[in-house]
């Protein structure tokens, strides 16, 4: 098992690096290229959810990424320090209506892109831990 | 890769070309961009997206409010993307039911001209 911990200051411009290094840390992993996309989404959208929770909450608390090649799972924990509310995916209305509400939207893609998805609200912070399946041995070409 | 944006009008349509990254850093400009056209009585929005690498949940956001802003005019903000990457975000949160999607902007610009 291996482990590539980044924290970074609660700015929206660096969502970007993260969602970067978590690409190129699957891609490593052995994640297969087509999966590669919705790894940068999924990170992403964890990522911006936690910085605009700092904002409100914590601006000078650092976000956490910890990304772990895990016996053939590639697997992501971001956590905050922000404290949650049991934020539920708010999608389309019956109809197919415009959206009332986007607050939770980016959990809702989450859970739409990752293989497993576990959201873990709590009065200190949220953590969601997200994974995909990744080759055993990783990228046999390093 | 940042976000370049531009537009123009054409006839009763106002085409915001888009290209680069909509995430959580970028897309204040896109809303205001979208802001400042409907404030100058821009009601008639189309959103090339072709040239777009990645669209977050913030930037569909930023996209519903506009669409709210034009419909309060009567007016419609449609969008044209093919990527299949852009797409599935769009399919994951059931918005493709909400925004009238194209495949060029001719094609938009002909069932813009149908809809007059």
């Amino acid at each position: 098992m291996a482990t590539v911990e980044l924290t970074f200051t609660a700015l929206p411009a660096h969502v970007r690096t993260a969602r970067l290094v978590a690409t190129a840390i699957a891609r490593r992993t052995g994640v297969a290229e087509e999966l590669l996309d919705e790894v940068r989404l999924a990170v992403g959208e964890a990522c911006s959810r936690a910085v605009e929770a700092h904002r409100l909450h914590c601006p000078a608390e650092p976000v956490r990424i910890d990304l772990r090649d895990d016996g053939g799972r590639f697997e992501v924990t971001v956590t905050d320090s922000a404290p949650s509310e049991d934020v539920k995916p708010d999608l389309t209305e019956p109809n197919g209506g415009a959206i009332p509400e986007m607050a939770g939207l980016g959990i809702a893609v989450i859970a739409g892109l990752a293989d497993e998805v576990e959201v873990s609200p709590g009065p200190k912070g949220m953590r969601i831990r997200m994974s995909w399946p990744a080759s055993p041995n990783g990228l046999t070409v390093v | 890769m940042d976000l370049k944006l531009d537009h123009h009008s054409e006839d009763n349509l106002t085409i915001v070309d888009v290209e680069g990254e909509i995430d959580v850093y970028t897309a204040p400009r896109l809303r205001e961009l979208l802001i400042d056209l409907v404030n100058k009585g821009n009601f008639h929005l189309l959103v090339n997206m072709e040239k777009v690498d990645f669209l977050d949940s913030t930037g569909l956001g930023v996209l519903v409010g506009g669409l709210k802003r034009v419909r309060a005019h009567d007016g419609s903000l449609e969008l044209v993307c093919t990527q299949e990457r852009i797409l599935k975000i769009f399919r994951i949160t059931g918005l493709t039911k909400v925004f009238g999607i194209y495949a060029s902007v001719e094609e938009a610009k002909e069932a813009h001209g149908r809809d007059k």
